[in-house]
């Protein structure tokens, strides 16, 4: 059975809840905040949110279940780190490794047809 | 929040025992950490470093903070490409938790400056050894690209 750094087999119930967790917009917006600035405690995520305290602590932790975020102790504050296995895995699983090079190339060759690039 | 950094979180099917030795013990390491081993008496404050198959010190430091099958924290500085080294200390986190029948360990390396080109070779390095962690542990077999010294001696 194929397995992935989850330790699951590609369609157990751990990558349910990476689907799960990522199809509420909500939990979207709190991965991009976690990617401009990842180690963040939960005050610092709640700021601009526009949600409660709890309802960004319910957020935080279907995406902790998921492993989309991990959380370490930094003494007595608890930061969130965005973690990019399971989408890593996910892109893994159906672009597939020969298709990196292509891919990759394209926002590149976009930003030099519009004239964005910086050299 | 650490100007610069690296997290990664792997799943094992193993116990923490075992994940505990397998990150510091050299007959693991040998074998999915490019042909390494550590040095270190393994308490909070003594000096720590990793060493190639030829016996040149790769990274150094010192051991910040340990709790067995649990929690290593490590001051961390590269000791090979002088641009790097001259980026001084980074630190690295090893926590490990049992969760279900599989343990997770969460990796975080990281240095307070900007754009840090160490993080980001780090960063280069990590996923590869970890897989291979992963695959020693759970098939016996290690990956082979990060069982020979990348000095190729």
């Amino acid at each position: 059975m194929a397995q992935n750094a989850l330790g699951a087999d590609f369609d157990a119930p751990e990558i349910d809840r990476v689907f799960k967790a990522l199809a509420a917009r909500e939990r979207r917006l709190l991965l991009d905040r976690l990617r401009a600035g990842s180690g963040q405690t939960l005050g610092q995520l709640c700021q601009g949110m526009g949600m409660t305290r709890q309802a960004v602590t319910r957020h935080l932790k279907v995406l902790e279940d998921a492993a989309l975020v991990a959380t370490l102790w930094r003494g007595r504050e608890k930061l969130h780190y965005l973690n990019p296995v399971p989408i890593h895995e996910i892109a893994e699983r159906w672009i597939g490794k020969y298709e990196h090079a292509p891919l990759d190339a394209l926002p590149e060759l976009k930003r030099k047809l519009e004239g964005k690039g910086h050299g | 929040m650490a100007e610069s950094q690296f997290l990664y979180v792997i799943f094992v099917r193993t116990t923490p025992e075992k994940l505990w030795r397998a990150l510091i013990e050299p007959e693991f390491t040998r074998r999915y950490w490019f042909a390494t081993t550590q040095e270190s008496a393994w308490t909070a404050g003594a000096p720590w470093c990793i060493r190639f198959a030829d016996g040149r010190t790769a990274d150094s430091g010192e051991v910040v903070e340990i709790e067995p099958e649990r929690k290593l924290v490590l001051k961390w500085r590269h000791e090979v490409q002088p641009e790097l080294t001259a980026e001084g200390y980074s630190r690295l986190t090893f926590e490990i938790a049992q969760q279900g029948d599989v343990v997770k360990l969460t990796v975080l390396h990281e240095m307070d400056r900007k754009d840090s080109k160490f993080i980001q070779a780090a960063s280069g390095g990590w996923p590869i050894i970890l897989s291979s962690l992963k695959s020693l542990l759970e098939t016996g077999e290690s990956l082979e690209a990060t069982s020979k010294s990348p000095t190729g001696r």
